[in-house]
């Protein structure tokens, strides 16, 4: 299928360039914790540049495997390599990482410039040269006036940019961030998923950053590793994610669904139609898809891709139309959240954007509704 | 009504706090004050052997009475006099620090192995820290004579060796002290060092490794000195004791082990000058207590602007 990039879409990206090498290569890790695995088989190559980020819920493996990275946690099988060198054995003070922790882990004995300068010191960098350099981090993250406090007397977006200088200072190659965002309230979140970008564009580190943010993911990311269970379900873009997701679990983690159980009636190569009990129709899709005829499988349908009418649009032919009524409206000021309950029971989720000032509603409670949508909006699940 | 019930409540409250200071007055507040009061009196062979401080004084011929205070400085200046107090006062103090030092060398990777140990082994070894306060004291101290006399343990095994040839004692010696002491003490050391080591953050090291630092710098960079609060609180339960310490030297020690617990045994059982006992004790009160008590003000207002 053919997939466009949004972010920059002049240039191939590494990952599809086949004279890229990677700069972080995983191969076949597995971590186990006594008999629980917490990373299962996992296999990833991130470029430089990148800002990659590993997406899971709790337990899902992606912070083990960020701690494997960054030389916390060894592997019980599979390796791991950084700019083409094998990291077994190589302990954490020796990669050429750096890391923002969760908790921050600030030096609460330091003040935030001790704090940042400490990873200078360590390399035994001129006295002169590390107060440059920590002034210029500071700068860069706006905290110069607050070089002397200690991170007691800081707020938690100032520690925020605090350990990101911290971890940025000593300019490495590869900066692993875990939940680089997850202490901050939403709306300074929303601020600096801009501003951790910027950073990253400027200053051309490879970023991987682990979330369970799915929002979060989708705003910085070039690409995304999708983690269930200490396996990855798909890796891909975040328009690929969102809009091509693979698997069922993928399709339900990022953003809402209507998932639709059905049979293939008719696989064709430029089209596919499937007959769901679920949805009262039949979906049409309008380019072919590997399997086999009769085979049942789900389909899947964003729902802002629904577009609801009292009337049926004109040229509808009965296939991806629905019928039902609606139960409950959302009005979220920017868009509206419908539940529709169809004829056969199922109930459907659709958001529509609220385009006109609405005090009167052309669509209410109770009301008769069509359900439509185009043949591009039907994802079929495989798996 | 409701301003009679909320009257009992205060004075509810008021009791609750009123008894630990009842507490302090009656038994701390009190005794310090009678000593104080003896310390400035003169001694006297009589019962008790020292005069009132404040005497009722009756003249029969003039028909007049009066209220008699005197104060008797001379025990306070004997202190400085007499090399005997000063030098018992230094020789306390070293075999303090002495016993201070051995406990933070021994305590503090005992309580850095415990903290660092798995969850459900830290219950156990610290139990195992804490276990000889079941025993008697005196009854560990005599094991410690039993120890390190000639024909002891220790003689026996260096012996056994071949190290020595010649018996070899260790007990009645400054020596004897410094293992006493030191075990005896030992738990009030791993204990607070424990709280703070337990309490420090595994990311932290984390972050050093990650920026670097090599584990032996990331200890004395980090972890060190995160952990100084134990330290001192350590150093201080065991030194303050140590100071006035009387039994271990007197068992362990040799008759020139000097220190100003046995000098007030002595000032007080053998010479009965109660008044020369009680300035010797108030003596090594202030001295030690004052400047500690200020240096604890002081640490408990950094680590309240510390929050």
């Amino acid at each position: 299928m053919a997939v466009q990039p949004i972010r920059k879409p002049t240039r191939l990206e590494p990952w599809q360039d086949p004279a890229q090498t990677p700069y972080v290569r995983i191969e076949k890790v597995t971590k186990a914790f006594g008999d629980f695995v917490a990373v299962d088989d996992v296999s990833l190559s991130i470029y430089r540049g990148e800002f990659f980020a590993l997406l899971g819920g709790s337990g899902s493996g992606k912070t083990t495997l960020l701690r494997m990275l960054a030389g916390f946690e060894t592997p019980t099988e599979g390796k791991i390599y950084i700019d083409g060198v094998d990291m077994a054995g190589i302990p954490p003070y020796e990669r050429p990482v750096n890391m923002m922790f969760q908790s921050y882990a600030l030096f609460p004995h330091m003040s935030v410039e001790q704090n940042v300068a400490f990873g200078l010191r360590q390399d035994g960098v001129p006295k002169g040269e590390i107060r440059e350099r920590v002034a210029e981090m500071l700068d860069l993250v706006q905290l110069g006036r607050f070089a002397k406090r200690k991170p007691h007397q800081l707020s938690g977006g100032q520690r925020q940019r605090v350990a990101l200088a911290r971890s940025l200072v000593k300019r490495p190659k590869l900066l692993l961030l875990d939940e680089p965002l997850g202490a901050l309230d939403k709306r300074l979140r929303e601020q600096t998923q801009f501003e951790l970008v910027n950073l990253q564009e400027k200053l051309g580190v490879t970023f991987i950053v682990v979330t369970h943010d799915q929002e979060e993911a989708m705003t910085m990311s070039s690409r995304i590793a999708v983690m269930n269970h200490g396996v990855i379900a798909q890796v891909g873009t975040p328009t690929e994610i969102y809009e091509y997701p693979q698997s069922r679990f993928v399709a339900e983690f990022i953003g809402s669904v209507n998932m639709f159980e059905g049979r293939v009636v008719e696989d064709e190569a430029d089209h596919v139609l499937i007959r769901s009990e679920e949805a009262g129709c039949n979906l049409y899709i309008d380019h072919g898809v590997s399997g086999p005829e009769g085979a049942t499988v789900a389909v899947a349908v964003r729902p802002e891709k629904i577009a609801l009418s009292k009337e049926p649009p004109p040229g509808a032919d009965g296939r991806n139309m629905a019928r039902g009524i609606v139960r409950e409206i959302a009005y979220l000021g920017d868009v509206s959240i419908y539940l529709v309950e169809l004829n056969t029971g199922k109930t459907v989720r659709v958001t529509a954007p609220n385009l006109t000032r609405r005090t009167e509603m052309p669509i209410t409670w109770d009301d008769s509704v069509y359900l439509t949508w185009q043949p591009f909006a039907n994802v079929v699940l495989t798996q | 009504m409701k301003d009679l019930l909320s009257r009992v409540g205060l004075w509810r409250r008021g009791a609750v706090i009123a008894v630990p200071y009842l507490w302090l007055l009656l038994f701390f507040l009190v005794p310090f004050l009678i000593v104080f009061g003896i310390s400035l009196s003169e001694a006297v062979i009589a019962q008790p052997p020292y005069a009132p401080l404040v005497d009722w004084l009756h003249d029969e011929d003039a028909g007049t009475s009066k209220l008699q205070l005197v104060l008797n400085l001379s025990n306070y200046l004997r202190l400085g006099e007499d090399e005997l107090y000063v030098l018992a006062y230094l020789n306390s103090l070293k075999i303090a620090l002495v016993t201070t030092v051995c406990c933070l060398l021994i305590g503090y990777p005992m309580a850095y192995a415990i903290a660092k140990a798995e969850p459900a082994k830290r219950g156990p070894l610290m139990m195992l820290v804490i276990l000889p306060f079941w025993t008697s004291f005196l009854i560990r101290i005599y094991a410690w004579i039993g120890i390190l006399k000639a024909n002891g343990v220790v003689d026996n095994l260096l012996r056994w060796t071949g190290i020595t040839t010649e018996p070899f004692e260790l007990l009645y010696s400054d020596w004897a002290v410094y293992i006493g002491m030191t075990y005896c003490y030992l738990p009030f050391m791993v204990l607070p060092l424990y709280a703070t080591l337990e309490k420090l953050d595994p990311t932290l090291l984390e972050a050093a490794a990650d920026l670097g630092c090599r584990p032996w710098k990331a200890f004395l960079t980090v972890t060190l000195p995160l952990s100084l609060p134990g330290i001192v609180a350590g150093s201080l339960l065991v030194f303050i004791p140590s100071v006035g310490e009387f039994v271990t030297p007197e068992l362990l020690g040799g008759p020139d082990t000097l220190m100003i617990g046995r000098v007030l045994w002595n000032e007080f059982f053998a010479n009965r000058d109660w008044p020369v006992a009680s300035a010797v004790a108030i003596a090594l009160l202030l001295f030690l207590v004052v400047p500690i008590m200020a240096f604890q003000h002081v640490q408990g207002r950094q680590t309240e602007a510390g929050r």
